[in-house]
């Protein structure tokens, strides 16, 4: 097994979906107490769809790719299908990973959960 | 294009003298060291003369040396091979002899591993603290692989030799730099390796002072005293002879290394803001750097420079199987996230290293852009 597939590199070496976004209507932050790694995930919604989604990751490049992948798999999702997105579907765009890596796309799938729950929390509070 | 080879202490490339030296033991003179007819006699007599080259550089006795399958083996065996009692090592020690120790610890022996300063050095005091009336080994290493701290070895020969506890050092990262003359060291067990050294992997050996009682790990045949047996690896030896023999005509670049790694921590710690060294920085290999970055990860900052043709290593816990960050990081009181280590070796040039200068810089920036750092 190769330590890290070609996806993985392309994704780390050029996220798409690297930044903040202001004014977000969902913020997801999670951190690997373990090997250290933050992620961040801020979400934009528009008629119950992702409109936008972007990140921030302090990380190995498996974790910075996955952040990146599963922005990718969010896009343009409604609230209901994105909370759908699992894991693994990230480990299987991203290809063969070692086993110490696969915990960075959970660590993905988590703060995409965490923004989708704070946009939630914060919308049940306007209605 | 060549790739910039700033990994030098994982290991070193071979040298085509080595090389050259070992193409007729797997050519011609295959015999078996220990078969009584010509070809294997001469396989016998270049097994001997290595073990005489490096004697000489330990200032021993070729009787003292025993070859091994790697240093790795070679720490076990001066662990392992050790009679029953207390044992005394840093937290810093190279996973051969931590994770030796740790073995003796859970099947009920005594074992001290020793805390170092904050700079990765261990204090003499400390050791001197810790024996006990039943401390049959101290095993320091003699330069850290991770930060190059350099250990007082000298003293701790001096303090050691009177009494009835056997000194070991893991000596694997000195031997291109620092004396490893044993008699003024005195120390009773010394590890050393061939693929650090521009010699061939596989191949290691342990200096066995006269009248040390040591055990087997392995058990076999009489080869090298019954302490290591197996059929000798007569190219790899004969690599290794030649890699020591090497290494006095290129003690003469030590300063020029030593001027590139200063330029390399110089330079790295005024143009990147937010990164700190890692280990003492005048106890320190001429050849170790390791520096620690704010807001960018280890592996990351590996495989973007990779990427630039650059190969190094990190001390992150992102690049190892259990997720730990390194014990020696850890043991110095960093959590080692932001770790890049950049080893020296005899080929690099100033050029490379102003490169290096040049884009280490924007790769940090880069990171620190996907972290939310910049």
């Amino acid at each position: 097994m190769k330590y890290y597939s070609k996806k993985v590199l392309n994704h780390f070496l050029k996220p798409k979906h690297l930044g903040k976004i202001k004014n977000p209507d969902g913020t997801g932050s999670t951190q690997n107490l373990k090997c250290g790694d933050v992620m961040k995930i801020y979400i934009k919604v528009e008629k119950d769809k992702i409109k936008d989604i972007k990140f921030e990751t302090l990380g190995c490049a498996h974790a910075i790719a996955s952040s990146d992948l599963i922005c990718d798999l969010a896009l343009g999702k409604t609230i209901a299908q994105a909370k759908k997105i699992k894991f693994k579907q990230v480990l299987k765009e991203l290809g063969d990973m070692p086993p110490q890596k696969i915990h960075c796309t959970s660590l993905a799938e988590y703060a995409l959960k965490e923004a989708i729950k704070d946009y939630e929390n914060k919308s049940a509070h306007l209605v | 294009m060549k790739p910039i080879y700033l990994d030098n202490a994982a290991t070193t490339p071979l040298d085509e003298e080595v090389l050259d030296e070992m193409m007729r033991f797997f050519k011609q003179d295959y015999g078996n060291a220990s078969s009584i007819h010509r070809l294997g006699q001469r396989a016998r007599e270049a097994v001997e003369k290595a073990r005489e080259i490096i004697a000489g550089f330990l200032n021993c006795s070729p009787s003292e040396i025993v070859f091994t399958g790697s240093a790795t083996e070679s720490d076990n065996l001066a662990i392992l091979g050790v009679r029953k009692g207390h044992i005394i090592t840093t937290n810093i020690e190279h996973p051969a002899v931590f994770n030796a120790c740790s073995h003796l610890e859970k099947m009920g022996f005594e074992v001290d591993f020793c805390p170092v300063s904050k700079l990765g050095i261990v204090e003499v005091e400390e050791i001197k603290k810790k024996i006990k009336e039943n401390t049959v080994l101290v095993s320091v290493m003699y330069a850290n692989n991770e930060i190059g701290a350099i250990q007082p070895i000298l003293e701790l020969g001096e303090f050691l030799k009177d009494k009835d506890i056997y000194f070991h050092t893991d000596a694997v990262q000195a031997v291109n730099f620092l004396d490893c003359d044993v008699k003024k060291l005195n120390v009773d067990l010394m590890t050393l390796s061939a693929h650090k050294i521009y010699g061939p992997k596989g191949i290691g050996a342990l200096y066995v002072k006269q009248g040390v009682e040591l055990n087997p790990v392995l058990f076999g045949g009489p080869q090298e005293k019954g302490l290591r047996p197996g059929t000798e690896n007569v190219p790899l030896i004969v690599g290794f002879g030649k890699a020591i023999e090497l290494i006095e005509k290129h003690k003469k670049n030590i300063p020029f290394i030593k001027k590139l790694r200063d330029k390399l921590i110089d330079s790295i710690l005024i143009q990147i803001p937010n990164s700190e060294l890692n280990g003492s920085k005048e106890q320190r290999l001429p050849n170790n750097v390791n520096v620690s970055f704010k807001g960018a990860e280890g592996e990351a900052i590996v495989i973007a420079l990779d990427q630039k043709g650059i190969a190094c290593s990190t001390g992150s816990a992102c690049s190892s199987g259990s997720l730990e960050p390194s014990h020696v990081l850890s043991a110095l009181g960093n959590k080692g996230h932001g770790s890049l280590r950049l080893t020296l070796g005899r080929n690099n040039t100033e050029k490379e290293i102003d490169k290096v200068l040049e884009i280490l810089p924007e790769v940090i920036k880069d990171l620190r852009k996907v972290s939310g750092h910049s």
